[in-house]
């Protein structure tokens, strides 16, 4: 090259690199880089023409600066110019300076574009490659819309260079991901996956980055790379170390390429050529049989390459999960991992392991290996691992190793790490239910969690425990005798009184026998934690004391003295004072009889899918508890709770807020109406004792509220069919009568704004949802009972999403059509109907007529079922121009110098729907003094006529 | 309360560490460090709270005094404190610097000993300090007993800043009133801010234990005065001349209850140089120059300026280093300058043409053009055309401050007022005089 002599090296830069790095202070530095701007600025601007040499020395240098941070305005053309330079060095700065400086909005783009396509048609293979890693690294869609047509066509072309090729596949990847409608393959497909087949095998693995992104969009197109993949895969598995030279990694031939091959192979499903999966298998054999030899080498480059192959392809054969035999093998071998020096290794190995034991085949061998597992959880020092080896135990166990391996986690929970703590116990307690045989020790585990870790027990696994206890007969007993002498313990966890209130509440009278359980004792002992509780354990206590007065009438008098005294009657809390008062005035005032109905029992649980399974899914993300297992957790709830229990509605109404979630419920079930003979007793009892009567369904620890929940179960509250229309949506449609836009509804969650447009029997209506919180809501849907277009099921915080509805009047209608809203909101269902204001008023379509001809068609339409006449009184004030407002609004003409009187309001109007139109006629006479109206309409439909009197009468 | 004082150079070294308080961890000279001499965005604010720490830095050249505390202290008094700390070393050695704190770093440790005590301040006046911490470690030594015990009484006693003593054959005190104009004026000459900062400073040499009393215009004494006096003609005459002080500050030897009482300014002067006083004013000041400036845009790749600057005060006196600071656009590429009087260039790394002028006397006028070349650019962003700044110094008071009286009593030696040669000098400087263009 003729620069060499002139010194490539570009003295200038250096010298002025080297100053920078000299400056003492912030100030120094920019005063330095000024100094340098203004002299490339008076270069630049200077009237001779600059050589290549200088032109580069100085892009370079704004280059620099610009990555000290600075802003660069300047230089851009210069760059440009290079570009057309025939010198490397000055293209490839040129290159460098666009692609780092260059943003795709620029004037200059058509410019470097016409530049990037010389280059390309260069035939020289360094220019195209510059040219391709330029288009690489701007990667925007301008660029993708002027390439996406010749890349493809560099990577099939024979005549291109390897190293060529290698880029032209980078590079299409790249605008494929970035903007993948332009990036069309279609007749190249074919040939883009015989690039597998190349014999450079750089061009190799830079096609199969490219074919595993497309394949995984469109799988069936890239079918044909399956046999190839195997192929190529089997040639480097068997070669020799030595064969492929360059792309011999320390002794494993091309470890790279081998783990995208398995890559790639992992978005199929197994090949149904019988040939091509015997190859495959035996590649993937020799590959296990490979990772058994002895290391060639001791570097640990030679066995990162060797494992990340063994990884992979064990993977792979997870994925396939059809050879039991390879299952096996892979398990056996990573067996020997887990107990590796190298912790990543441990840590790949249990994680692996976590997946084949979901495996049907592996399953077993999985389970040899659990002494280890234990033994890695016990002692592993990296938290990650630990973190691991639990999740493996939690994927391995069984009915048979059930008791070992919650004992086991159990006794690393004293000990295990607090950021895992709140995970270890939802697993015990899900492996506990989901394999007890023996309710006893199903209790026993859990009351051992709670005193264990009681600060992570959340709710959701002692309701589950109460759930439990109360649907089996045969543990109440039992539960309640350990119970209670768990609370005997100086010092218990919250969790535990709340346990223990309850069960000693429904079933204390199970261990009164004893006298070292004697009723007393039992409400002295829980008691004694009361002053310790925080404000809901109380309240849940108190419901558990006046459970005792039914269960033991002599603790009657203790009882009522301690709900008496001052610090219950006269709690500044206002749910405590509360029940207090309220338990006392009930177990004074009722009898027996009633006492006993209403502090009955509480009725079984209903099945369904286990809480703590829902919130550890959650908690997790759905890839950790993989779908099947809580299809057994579901099936295996169902085995432990008996059968289902079909009336069971009752128990789920009477469970407002917390319970509800126990129940896994958070429908916007209306907890109103249907009056059943117990609750109307009991407001009978209320009635009595005075004030107190109006609070009846308080309670919410949905322990004691039978009562309340007798009176309110409406039987539609499963989440999943609609909800009734919300009672105030009558009244919502009545707002829309007059008017086209507006909000529709709203609560704290929604709002709900309506836009509408409305010609003759068509109309079009835009429906926002607005998101009012911060949080997203999930699966949201809407029907109609009429047809629907789906609307966008993410609702994202803050956001609103919008949904059109078109709407055709095919013939008069009265009712208008329910629209039901359901989306998730954190994690619960929340389920709404509203009546869409579509009114048969809409389709009006107004027609003016004279005086004559209006009486002349209201005498035609004379027939009694043809008039609709209403008088009712004045709602709004009688302002003239507000009625004719509304009556505009109605659609309908307004006909002035019609009526004699003109006080009176006449209007005309032609309902249009598909099948006829109907003339409508409309009189209003308002009388000023009696504030009363009289509305009268006459159409030659009667159902219309009768409909829209309904729809006006309410308007003024 | 400081809680510990740290001083680094420029590139983040620690140079001294002085830990007063037990809250203040060794970490807390890494966490300045990193958050604020390293952080990838410079730091503007002076106070800066890392982990409920406080730093208030200051940076003289480039050196970095950083004091940190946990407590809620006065932020005033911690940079108080600082500045006073830094005149110090600057009596003592001469220009903070690296080369001078690493030279003297066992002495700096022995001030830090003795002007911080757990942390509070105790007495930072230099002429007191140097009585004890001298640089000649041996002299020290020659001292005596009762010179020593003499010196400790000095400094707990009631006048901690002059020890008893002091003779002089010839008495003499010189006075500078030192004053800053700052002004921001708009294209069209209408004065939008402007300030006068103030100080008095005093050099005294006298013996023994004067009382000294400071009289000048304000305008507060004046008009009492002229009250008192009843004398219309003196009162109009001197109440021209008055002054309005927005607010002052003085020296610890002032006694405030006086100067509270009566407005009089009376001290006990400390030995050698000292801050008598510091003033600020804003109404009525004199404004030494006036920049005219004059920039069109010929099309979009020139600039054409033009600067003219008159100047306003006494045609007998004289102004100097006059300096006039242009700012360019950052598309600069060119520039062609002719002027008058002095000597202008053109400095790229200052994005600015400096125009310099060694003197010029009052009621003139010089003129200054440029042509400036721009280079286009793809940026559409305007140039937001900086205001053009000036330096310069006048030998008066922009304020209007005159000094009226400086009076010295000492009743015990045989030597009055009129035997005590004083100097009066007074000098204006720019602060920031800037002129929107």
């Amino acid at each position: 090259m003729p620069a060499v002599s002139k010194g490539d090296g570009m003295r200038g830069l250096a010298v002025f690199i080297s100053d920078i790095r000299n400056c003492k202070s912030k100030e120094a530095e920019i005063k330095r880089i000024n100094k340098e701007l203004a002299n490339i600025r008076s270069k630049f601007k200077g009237d001779k023409a600059l050589d290549g040499y200088s032109k580069k020395k100085y892009v370079c240098k704004l280059l620099f600066i610009f990555l000290l941070g600075h802003d660069i305005d300047f230089g851009h053309m210069e760059a440009v110019n290079l570009l057309s330079s025939n010198k490397y060095t000055e293209k490839q700065i040129g290159y460098l300076f666009i692609s780092v400086l260059v943003n795709s909005n620029s004037e200059l783009i058509r410019l470097i574009n016409n530049a990037i396509k010389n280059d390309l048609s260069s035939r020289n293979p360094t220019f195209m490659c510059l040219a391709l890693h330029c288009i690489a690294n701007v990667g925007s869609r301008e660029m993708a819309e002027a390439f996406a047509g010749e890349i493809p066509r560099i990577l099939v072309a024979g005549d291109t260079m390897d190293s060529v090729k290698q880029s032209a596949a980078l590079c299409l990847l790249r605008l494929y991901k970035t903007s993948p409608d332009l990036v069309l393959m279609g007749e190249w497909t074919s040939r883009v996956v015989h690039l597998l087949n190349d014999q450079h095998m750089g061009v190799v693995t830079a096609a199969i980055s490219l074919i595993t992104c497309l394949s995984q969009k469109n799988p069936d197109e890239f079918k044909t790379c399956v046999s190839l993949a195997v192929s190529r895969l089997s040639r480097i598995v068997s070669s020799a170390s030595t064969d492929l030279q360059d792309y011999t990694y320390y002794f494993v031939p091309a470890p790279w390429l081998s783990c995208k091959l398995l890559r790639l192979l992992q978005c199929y499903p197994p090949p149904e050529d019988g040939a091509v999966k015997g190859r495959l298998v035996e590649c993937l054999e020799t590959i296990l049989n490979k990772a058994q030899e002895p290391p060639k080498s001791k570097k640990v480059q030679h066995s990162n390459a060797k494992n990340a192959i063994l990884f992979e392809a064990i993977a792979l054969i997870i994925h396939y999960d059809s050879e039991p035999n390879l299952l096996v093998r892979a398990c056996n071998q990573l067996g020997q991992f887990l107990q590796h020096r190298e912790t990543n290794l441990r840590y790949l190995a249990l994680e692996s392991m976590c997946t084949l034991a979901s495996s049907e085949f592996s399953h077993e061998a999985v389970k040899t290996h659990i002494e280890t597992v234990i033994n890695a959880l016990k002692t592993e020092r990296d938290v990650s691992v630990r973190q691991r080896a639990a999740d493996l135990l939690y994927a391995m166990c069984d009915r048979s190793n059930a008791k070992q391996i919650v004992a086991e986690m159990l006794s690393y929970l004293e000990t295990a790490d607090y950021s895992i703590r709140e995970e270890m116990v939802l697993k015990v307690a899900i492996l506990a239910e989901k394999y007890a045989v023996d309710y006893s020790w199903y209790v026993d585990t859990i009351l051992n969690l709670i005193r264990i870790a009681g600060d992570y027990v959340s709710e959701e696994v002692w309701y589950r425990v109460i759930q439990i206890v109360i649907n089996r007969d045969d543990v109440q007993g039992y539960a309640a005798k350990t119970v209670f002498e768990a609370l005997q313990a100086p010092a218990c966890h919250e969790n535990m009184v709340k346990v223990g209130g309850y069960i000693l509440g429904e079933f204390g009278n199970l261990i009164a026998g004893d006298p070292r359980s004697s009723p007393l004792v039992q409400f002295n002992l829980l008691h004694s934690k009361f002053h310790l509780c925080s404000v809901p354990t109380r309240a849940l206590l108190l419901s558990a004391y006046i459970k005792f007065i039914n269960l033991f009438p002599e603790t009657k008098s203790t009882i009522q003295e301690v709900l008496r005294c001052d610090s219950q009657i006269r709690n500044s809390d206002v749910e405590l004072q509360q029940r207090a008062v309220e338990y006392l005035k009930l177990s004074s005032i009722a009898s027996t009889d009633v006492l006993a109905t209403v502090l009955e029992e509480m009725p079984p649980f209903p099945e369904r899918e286990s809480s703590i399974l829902a919130k550890l899914k959650k908690k997790k993300g759905p890839g950790a508890v993989s779908a099947g297992e809580l299809e057994e957790g579901k099936r295996e709830g169902g085995e432990v709770n008996g059968a289902e229990r079909p009336g069971d509605n009752a128990a789920i109404a009477s469970t407002p807020s917390p319970s509800a979630d126990l129940l896994g419920l958070r429908s916007a079930a209306p907890v109103s109406a249907a009056p059943v003979s117990a609750g109307s007793l009991l407001v009978d009892v209320f009635s009595e004792a005075g004030p107190a009567a109006s609070t009846a369904g308080v309670n919410d620890d949905g322990f004691l509220s039978c009562s309340s929940a007798l009176s309110s179960a409406p039987p539609s509250v499963v989440s999943e069919d609609p909800a009734p229309p919300l009672p105030e949506s009558d009244e919502l449609l009545n707002k829309f009568v007059c008017k086209n836009n507006g909000v529709l509804f709203e609560n704290q969650l929604l709002q709900i704004g309506i836009k509408s447009e409305y010609r003759q029997n068509l109309g079009r209506m835009y429906l926002f949802y607005g998101n009012k919180t911060s949080v997203q809501f999930v699966s949201f849907s809407t029907t109609l009972n009429v047809q629907l277009k789906p609307v966008d099921p993410l609702v994202e915080g803050g956001a609103q999403v919008q949904q059109v509805i078109n709407i055709e009047c095919l013939s008069d209608f009265s009712d208008a059509p329910l629209l039901n809203i359901k989306f998730r909101y954190g994690g619960a269902l929340q389920n709404l109907s509203l009546k869409l204001p579509v009114t048969i008023n809409k389709f009006f379509q107004p027609t003016e007529m004279s005086s004559h001809d209006f009486f002349q068609r209201w005498k035609q339409l004379s027939q009694p079922q043809q008039e609709a006449q209403k008088i009712f009184k004045a709602n709004h004030p009688m302002d003239t121009e507000v009625l004719k407002a509304k009556l505009l609004g109605l659609g309908t003409a307004l006909l002035d110098n019609v009526d004699p009187n003109p006080e009176n309001f006449v209007c005309a109007g032609v309902i249009q729907t598909k099948a006829q139109q109907i003339g409508c006629l409309l009189r209003l006479e308002p009388n000023a003094q009696a504030q009363m109206y009289r509305l009268t309409l006459r159409s030659s439909k009667d159902t219309v006529a009768k409909r829209l009197c309904e729809l006006l009468s309410e308007q003024f | 309360m400081i809680g510990g004082l740290f001083i680094y150079n420029h590139k983040g070294e620690v140079l001294i560490s002085r830990v007063y308080r037990d809250d203040i961890g060794r970490n807390a000279v890494d966490a300045f460090r990193v958050n604020v001499i390293h952080a990838r965005q410079q730091v503007r604010s002076p106070v800066t709270n890392i982990a409920r720490t406080s730093f208030f830095h200051v940076k003289r050249s480039n050196i970095w005094l950083a004091a940190v505390t946990k407590q809620n202290v006065n932020a005033a008094m911690v940079f108080e404190f600082l500045y006073k700390m830094c005149d110090v070393m600057t009596a003592y050695f001469g220009k903070i610097s690296e080369e001078n704190i690493k030279n003297n770093f066992v002495l700096i440790y022995e001030l830090l000993d003795e002007i911080l005590d757990f942390g509070y301040p105790q007495n930072s006046e230099t002429g007191a300090l140097k009585t004890f911490i001298t640089q000649q470690g041996i002299k020290s030594q020659h001292q005596t007993k009762e010179e020593q015990s003499q010196i400790t009484s000095q400094v707990t006693g009631q006048i901690g800043w002059r020890r008893e003593g002091i003779k002089y054959r010839r008495n003499e005190l010189f006075l500078d009133v030192l004053e800053s104009v700052n002004l921001l004026m708009s294209p069209q000459g209408q004065v939008l801010s402007a300030h006068v900062s103030g100080r008095v400073v005093m050099k005294s040499y006298l013996s023994g234990m004067p009382e000294c009393k400071f009289g000048m215009n304000d305008k507060i004494v004046i008009d009492k005065q002229g009250k008192a006096g009843a004398s219309d003609e003196a009162g109009k005459s001197s109440g021209k001349q008055s002054i309005a002080i927005d607010d002052c500050t003085f020296h610890q030897c002032v006694r405030l209850s006086k100067f509270d009482s009566e407005r009089s300014i009376s001290f006990i002067p400390p030995d050698g140089e000292y801050e008598l006083m510091r003033y600020r004013t804003t109404k009525d000041i004199i404004l030494p120059f006036r920049v005219i400036p004059l920039v069109r845009e010929v099309g979009r790749t020139k600039l054409e300026v033009k600067v003219v600057i008159k100047s306003n005060f006494k045609p007998s006196l004289l102004a100097q280093k006059i300096e006039v600071r242009i700012p360019t656009p950052l598309n600069t590429s060119g520039v062609q300058v002719i002027c008058m009087k002095g000597k202008a260039k053109y400095k790229a790394s200052e994005n600015a043409i400096v125009w310099k002028i060694k003197r010029m006397a009052g009621m003139k006028e010089s003129q200054i053009s440029a042509e400036i070349e721009l280079l286009p650019t793809n940026d559409k962003k305007k140039w937001a055309r900086p205001p053009i700044s000036m330096n310069f110094e006048v030998p008066f008071a922009p304020s209007g401050l005159k000094v009226r009286y400086l009076k010295v009593f000492e009743s015990k030696l045989n030597y009055s007022d009129h035997d005590v040669i004083k100097w009066v000098r007074y000098i204006g400087r720019s602060g920031i005089y800037e002129t929107r263009c």
